[in-house]
Order: structure tokens, then C-alpha cells, then sequence
């Protein structure tokens, strides 16, 4: 009895040791992981930040004036002033839907074949 | 302790006497000894295994509250990289919108380790075919002297020059990383940023420290760790900053000026939306301070915040407004304009005879200097002080600017009754066009103190009232009527109704007196002048009108066109529905 005991214990004692082991091995492979996603992570803060200065740069208000310059054949664009404003009485009502006028003959399209109903049909129609 | 001998004399004797074996007793104390011992050696041994049990329980405590509390706690991204002394960290400056006027940039540092170099002679020649200004002969004396190691070459490098140092090959160049300041905008709001440049350099970092305007103002604040994350929000507005900028140096280009300024306000919680000063620089490339000529015609000199001159006749508002503070005069008290007005052998005239009298409004609306001295002699020094001081007149602007903290307005040595009247209209006392902007929105906003702030504002405690509701009423109504009857003409444009005072002063001469041809022509306006919610003044240095016969100085010919362009423009970025003329005559009408 006692020497099952002592023989439990040293398995147990093996199987913990083995998990232990495991363990340490899988935090350092996640501390590994985490430095490898810390500079990846500080790569791409990086790169946002110099997206943003790139993109602040390309928005500069002298930039945007040149272009506004160069394009104004195609784009017209004018600094808005008071007279771009409008009331809103200006804007116009949509109109109303046009109605589709009724012709005495039926429009329909597709295939004529399908449309040749029974003859008895026709004839009830008529 | 005494061994109790194993056989006591006393008790073997007594045990022959009695005839027992003396040997029982010997074995009975042998007994008890062993007794004894094994007592000691059990008590030792089960404090030890106590001690080891709470060893371990605590062991196992320890590690298991550290578990429970790693499982606890968010997880959290630990600090990155290497916490150094030096940090070029700096926060982020935007505008209003959030758009960037100022970024920190990650660029290189070059130098050299002469030791480490293969090549020294051919590697300075090569440096000076990338770099034009380093001459190589010199760099290659640098690198072969014995007596250095270690050499700075650039503080920064563009991707392109690292690229071609990277080519020539030589082992003994390295490269520092650094941030760099970067200002994307270019000039546009330099007065404001001010600038940056290097502090402690080491090979892994440089700080980088501020050098004027809010980044020297805010330095602590952009260089503190916790809050590098946080941009710096100011209350400019880019796009407004762009289009009075451009406005204003168009005008300052047309009637040659030697400088020009411009500064926006919101009447109601003093934040500054647009500063322009010109001339102007890039912040990027900071030039140095000027060591000869006049500090003024620097780049580098704040017209708005820095700039105390006599402003002239854009005073005169602030003495009407003392005026009908106190009670003295009505809009429609008539004020006694004969001239010349003499007061010693001094004489106060005016720009052409007005008459007789003129009321109140009609020495605004015309700008007659004897009208405001005369408003002004009877209330006196004591009073005319201490109601410019309410304005702040008297102190420097307490701006988040480095430079505003330094700059301060010259006062009369002797505030005497010639003062009162002289400073009635502008002479006698200089004013900043910051200090200006936030009289001028005190006097609209129903009379209370602003502070003039450079920080976006949420929401702003109204400041102490300085002129009662319905002095800054008629004020509003005042100068409505400069610009629709009187010398601001040029600034009546549709939808977009505006009050306001010009002022034309006469420079002061280098030798003393006043100059004839130098004026600093100056309109400090309000808009929509029916309820105003900005301030905008514009201040031109020698400004000279020659579409006409004749060159026009004064201020409705210069500064007022330049103004009215400016809020042509920047009234709809500024969210202003145009209203019509008649809309804003009505809305005084029902309040008087």
C-alpha cells in the first residue's frame, strides 16, 4: 500500500515537473512572440506617423492652391464666399414622378412565344 | 544545568541500606535521560518541519497571489524600446480640427567612428559629393586626426542621403536614430509654432526642445511621457490661417508694406483663430535672430503679440465707450468739435474740419480727435487708467506665447490731462493688435473680460463684466455706423455685415517726433456687427494706396479693403450664414 503511494507521488511529482517544463517553454515563446508583435507594432506606429505627416504635408494649404490652380480648367474651384450660400426656399421641390402615359396598344416585352396563351383564353378575353 | 549523575550516592546508600539492587536505579535515570533526549531531539525536529511547512505555504502563497494577479490585471502593453535618459518624444500640435501642424518624424543622425573607418580620405570626398556644403579636404583632416574618435557630420538625414551614404561602404559611418520635428504646413502659422531644435544629443536619441512660441510656452507639456500620446490642440484653424494669409500678403504685396499682421478672435471665449504675422519664416529652418537693423523687420518679430505700437484712432472706441460707461454722454450728446483744440503748446487737430459739434456717434463715425479728448477731459487720468487697465491695456498679454509674456505696451511716464486727451485717440500709449482684438470683443460681447487663449476651449466661465450690456449694445450699434456712414466704407460686403474703427497713426520718427509718409494704418472690425462673434484686426506697416491720383495712407484706404477681403473669405469657413444688410439694421432697431 505504501509503496503504491510513494509510486503515485513520484508520477505525480515526474508528470508536474514535465508540465512545469512545458509551461516555462511556452512563456518564453510567448514573450518571444510578444517582443516580435511589440516591434512590429512600434514599426507600423512608425509608419502611421509618418502617413500622417506625409499626408498633412500633401494637405498643405499651399499645395492645395497650386493644385486648385493647375486643375481650375477641369475642376473651377473658387474660394466660398457668402454668395455660395443658399435659402432654402431656393432648393426645388422634386418633381413629380412622370406618369407613364396609356397607348392603347399592350407593351410588353420579351418572348413572344410564351405570351401565346390557349386559344379559348383569347377568345373569353375578347 | 546540573547532569543528574546516574548514581546519586545519597540514593544508592539508602537503596543498600533498604537492600535493592543499586543497578535499577542507575537503569530507572539512564531511562529518563534517553527520555529526555529523545524529547529535545522530536521537539527540534517538528519546529523545523514547521518552519519548512510555512516556508513553503508562503512560497506557494506568494506565487500564487502573483498568479491571481497577473490574471487579474488587463493586460498591458509594456513600455517598448530602451528607456533612456535622453527622449526625443514630443507631443503632437494640431488645430482646431485636428489637422497637424506640428509631428515628430523618425530620421537618422549621421557620424562617425574614425577608428572603425577603412577608408577615411576617400570616404570625405565622397560626402562631400553627397553633401555640397561639406568640403572634403577639411572633413578628411577631421577624420585622420588622431586625437578624435568620434564625429557628428549631420543631425538629420532624408532617406535619399542615407541611401547614398549607405553606398559608399565605409564601415566607420553610422547612423543615429533621431525624431525630427516636422512642420508639414511650411510657414503658414510660424509665428504661433515658433519652432524647434536639438538639446542633449546622444548616439540613440536627441531631445528636442522648443525654441519659441508654443513650443517653448508648452514645453513641459509636449515633452511629458504620459501625455506624448495626446496632441496639443490649438485653438487655430488651419484653413482660416491659410486664406487670411494669403489675403493678407496679397494686400501687403499691393500697397507695399513693410509688414503686415492679422489677428482673428472668438469674442466670446477669446480663442485666437488665426495669427498672421508678416513677414513671416519657416519654422523648419528657423533663421537666426538678427543681430543688426531694427528687431521689428525680422522675420522672426511677432507683429501681432510683440508688435506695441500707437494705434491711433481705433482707441477712440474705448474712450467713447468709457464715456457712455460712466454716464458722461449719450450716443446723442452733442460734444463741441471747434480746432484746433489747444492745450498748452500743444494743439489737437483734426483730419479736416467737422464743424461745430458733432454727437457722439459722429465723432466715432467721422473719427474726430478733438471730439474724444474734449469726452475724455472731464473724466480724467485716474479713471482713463484704470478703465484701460480693466481692458488689460496696461500689462502684457497673458497669451500662451513665450513672446507675449516679454512684450510690454509703453505707458506715459506722467498720466497727465494732455495723456487723457492724447490717449483718447490713440498717441501717447502703444497697444499690441492681440491686446486690440480682446478689447475690441470685450466691447461687443455685452462688456465682459476675455482672455485671449491660443487652446482649444470647451467651455469657457464668462469673465467679469467690465462695461455694462447696454454700453456694449451701443458700442455694437457705433460701429456698425463707422463702417456704413463713416471712414470704413470699403468694409460694407454683402452678407456679411461688419462693425468696426480705423485708425491711421503716424510712425514715430527714429530722431523723435512723427514721420509724414509712415503711417501703421490699422481696422480693428467685428462681425456680423448685429450680434459680433469675432474679432479681426488688421494692422499694415506702411502701407501706401497708389491706384489713385495721389498716394492714400489712411487706414480706410488700406487696412479696411484688406479686412473686408479677409472676411469675404473666412466668414463661411467660419460657419457664418450671410445675412443680409436689412436683417442686421432690424435686429438693432428692436434692440433700441
Amino acid at each position: 500500500m505504501r509503496s503504491f503511494l510513494y509510486l503515485c507521488t513520484a508520477l505525480a511529482v515526474i508528470a508536474l515537473a514535465a508540465w512545469a517544463y512545458r509551461e516555462n517553454h511556452m512563456t518564453q515563446q510567448a514573450m518571444n512572440e510578444r517582443r516580435a508583435l511589440e516591434r512590429e507594432i512600434a514599426l507600423l506606429e512608425e509608419t502611421i506617423r509618418i502617413q500622417r505627416a506625409e499626408w498633412a504635408y500633401l494637405n498643405r494649404p499651399d499645395r492645395l492652391r497650386e493644385l486648385v490652380d493647375l486643375n481650375f480648367a477641369q475642376l473651377k474651384l473658387v474660394p466660398i464666399t457668402g454668395a455660395h450660400f443658399g435659402e432654402i426656399g431656393q432648393i426645388v421641390y422634386p418633381l413629380p414622378a412622370p406618369r407613364a402615359e396609356i397607348s392603347d396598344a399592350i407593351e410588353v416585352y420579351g418572348d413572344i412565344e410564351q405570351l401565346s396563351a390557349p386559344a379559348e383564353q383569347q377568345e373569353q378575353t375578347r | 544545568m546540573i547532569r543528574t549523575p546516574l548514581r546519586p550516592l545519597a540514593r544508592i546508600l539508602k537503596a543498600r541500606a533498604s537492600g535493592e539492587n543499586p543497578d535499577h536505579i542507575e537503569q530507572e535515570n539512564l531511562r529518563l535521560r534517553r527520555e529526555a533526549a529523545r524529547d529535545g531531539a522530536r521537539n527540534r525536529a517538528e519546529g523545523r518541519l514547521l518552519a519548512l511547512s510555512l516556508l513553503f505555504m508562503a512560497a506557494f502563497v506568494v506565487l500564487g497571489a502573483r498568479m491571481g494577479l497577473l490574471a487579474a490585471t488587463s493586460p498591458l502593453e509594456l513600455s517598448r524600446g530602451i528607456s533612456e535618459d535622453i527622449s526625443g518624444a514630443r507631443a503632437d500640435i494640431v488645430d482646431r480640427h485636428g489637422r497637424v501642424l506640428a509631428t515628430n518624424l523618425a530620421t537618422h543622425a549621421l557620424y562617425a567612428e574614425t577608428r572603425r573607418m577603412v577608408d577615411p580620405v576617400r570616404a570625405a570626398h565622397e560626402l562631400a559629393h553627397i553633401f555640397p556644403d561639406i568640403d572634403g579636404t577639411r572633413m578628411a583632416a577631421r577624420f585622420t586626426d588622431p586625437n578624435r574618435r568620434f564625429i557628428w557630420i549631420r543631425t538629420r538625414l532624408s532617406p535619399e542621403q542615407m541611401q547614398a551614404v549607405h553606398d559608399i561602404g565605409e564601415p566607420g559611418l553610422m547612423f543615429g536614430p533621431r525624431e525630427m520635428r516636422l512642420y508639414p504646413n511650411g510657414r503658414m502659422a510660424a509665428h504661433v509654432l515658433g519652432g524647434a531644435s536639438f538639446g542633449q544629443q546622444g548616439v540613440r536619441a536627441a531631445e528636442i526642445i522648443g525654441i519659441a512660441g508654443v513650443e517653448l510656452y508648452h514645453e513641459d507639456r509636449l515633452r511629458d511621457p504620459d501625455q506624448a500620446d495626446q496632441p496639443l490642440e490649438l485653438a487655430l484653424d488651419l484653413s482660416v490661417q491659410a486664406a487670411v494669409t494669403e489675403v493678407l500678403e496679397g494686400g501687403k504685396h499691393m500697397l507695399n508694406a513693410r509688414g503686415a499682421t492679422a489677428v482673428l478672435m472668438d469674442v466670446h471665449t477669446g480663442e485666437v483663430i488665426s495669427l498672421v504675422s508678416l513677414p513671416d519664416f519657416d519654422p523648419n529652418n528657423r533663421p537666426p535672430p538678427p543681430t543688426e537693423g531694427e528687431p521689428a523687420d525680422s522675420p522672426l518679430f511677432n507683429r501681432a503679440v510683440q508688435g506695441y505700437y500707437e494705434l491711433g484712432s481705433v482707441m477712440k472706441a474705448f474712450a467713447v465707450a468709457q464715456g457712455l460707461d460712466m454716464g458722461e454722454v449719450t450716443p446723442a450728446t452733442m460734444i463741441d468739435t471747434r480746432g484746433p483744440l489747444t492745450f498748452g503748446r500743444f494743439r489737437i487737430r483734426d483730419f479736416r474740419n467737422y464743424g461745430p459739434q458733432l454727437s457722439v456717434t459722429d465723432v466715432m463715425v467721422k473719427s474726430s480727435n478733438i471730439g474724444t479728448a474734449r469726452i475724455m477731459q472731464p473724466i480724467g487720468a485716474t479713471a482713463q487708467r484704470e478703465f484701460l487697465d480693466r481692458f488689460g491695456f496696461l500689462d502684457s498679454m497673458p497669451l500662451e506665447l513665450s513672446e507675449a509674456r516679454r512684450a510690454r505696451p509703453l505707458l506715459p511716464d506722467r498720466w497727465s490731462e494732455l495723456s487723457v486727451m492724447t490717449i483718447s485717440y490713440g498717441h501717447g500709449m502703444s497697444t499690441s493688435p492681440l491686446a486690440l482684438a480682446a478689447g475690441y470683443a470685450t466691447l461687443v460681447n455685452g462688456g465682459r473680460k476675455i482672455a485671449p487663449t491660443l487652446l482649444k476651449q470647451d467651455q469657457v466661465q464668462p469673465g467679469a463684466q467690465i462695461i455694462s450690456q447696454r454700453t456694449s449694445d451701443q458700442m455694437k450699434l457705433m460701429l456698425h455706423q463707422v463702417v456704413q456712414e463713416g471712414t470704413a466704407s470699403f468694409a460694407r460686403i454683402p452678407g456679411y455685415p461688419v462693425g468696426g474703427k480705423t485708425g491711421s497713426a503716424d510712425k514715430p520718427g527714429p530722431r523723435g517726433g512723427y514721420m509724414d509718409d509712415a503711417v501703421l494704418a490699422t481696422f480693428a472690425s467685428v462681425f456680423p456687427s448685429h450680434a459680433p462673434r469675432f474679432a479681426l484686426v488688421v494692422t499694415l506697416d506702411e502701407p501706401v494706396d497708389t491706384t489713385g491720383p495721389e498716394p492714400r495712407r489712411t487706414a480706410g484706404w488700406t487696412a479696411v479693403p484688406v479686412s473686408a477681403e479677409i472676411i469675404r473669405r473666412v466668414g463661411p469657413l467660419l460657419g457664418l450664414r450671410p445675412v443680409s444688410l436689412d436683417v442686421a439694421n432690424a435686429r438693432f432697431e428692436q434692440g433700441h
